[in-house]
């Protein structure tokens, strides 16, 4: 397995998907790297030989910003979206979706897994509203 | 789509006035608006607005890093008070 900038190693792929295993490249930039470095896009990544990886990192090194230089510009972003103390900040924070979506229902990617919240109350008021009333209060 | 860049960023014409005004002479006045729409501009560092925000203006001072962003961003519209608290009722 061929190492790319020390940490990603693609698989037996052609070399147009194997790409896209570096964080920052997808579609188009994979093709974009293999048109420049001259790889055949249908190369698996085992047959790959040094000067092709050369080649590689030269690219990514000129005109990408990849692993770990992207997350931390993302998350950069985000603490300075948080810092300001704008709308978008504060959903960041709250783990809610930013661009508006709705919440009632799904957002599921950003809220998690369902935390399912009893609507335990206190004897008496469970008996008046029997079990009619879904999940709304709980107390931690 | 994002908006064109020929046309600049929008400001709300009587906002931009009084910012105009306030830059000339200097003053730091708080500057009392609803126009949450409009972007703000370098020009608007290190002033004041009150931006409504349905109920009351919300004070917000302008940094650096507010530019681009919308005076509306810095205002939240909603308050959220949490789920549950049943005991209260009844």
């Amino acid at each position: 397995m061929p190492r790319i900038l020390g940490i990603d190693i693609p698989a037996n792929k052609r070399m147009d998907i194997a790409l896209r295993y570096v964080y920052g490249i997808g579609p188009t930039g994979a093709k974009e790297i293999c048109k420049r470095t001259q790889i055949d896009p249908a190369m698996r990544s085992k047959d790959l030989t040094d000067a092709h990886i050369g080649a590689i990192v030269k690219v990514l090194q000129e005109s990408f910003l990849v692993e770990g230089d992207l997350r931390r510009q993302v998350a950069q972003n985000i603490r300075r979206l948080v810092a300001v103390g704008s709308y978008r900040g504060s959903r960041h924070k709250k783990g809610l979706p930013v661009r508006g979506q709705r919440t009632k229902t799904n957002a599921r990617t950003r809220k998690g897994a369902r935390k399912t919240v009893g609507a335990i109350r206190d004897k008496t008021a469970r008996k008046i509203d029997g079990s009619t009333k879904g999940p709304e209060a709980a107390k931690a | 789509m994002s908006r064109s860049v020929k046309k600049g960023p929008f400001v709300d014409a009587h906002l931009q006035e009084k910012v105009d005004k306030q830059n000339k002479n200097g003053s730091k006045q708080v500057i009392k608006t609803w126009s949450r729409r409009s972007m703000i501009l370098p020009e608007f560092i290190g002033q004041t607005f009150a931006v409504h925000n349905g109920k009351i203006f919300q004070n917000v001072f302008v940094s650096e890093n507010m530019v681009g962003h919308r005076l509306g961003e810095f205002s939240p519209t909603r308050v959220f008070r949490g789920h549950g608290n049943v005991s209260g009722k009844k």
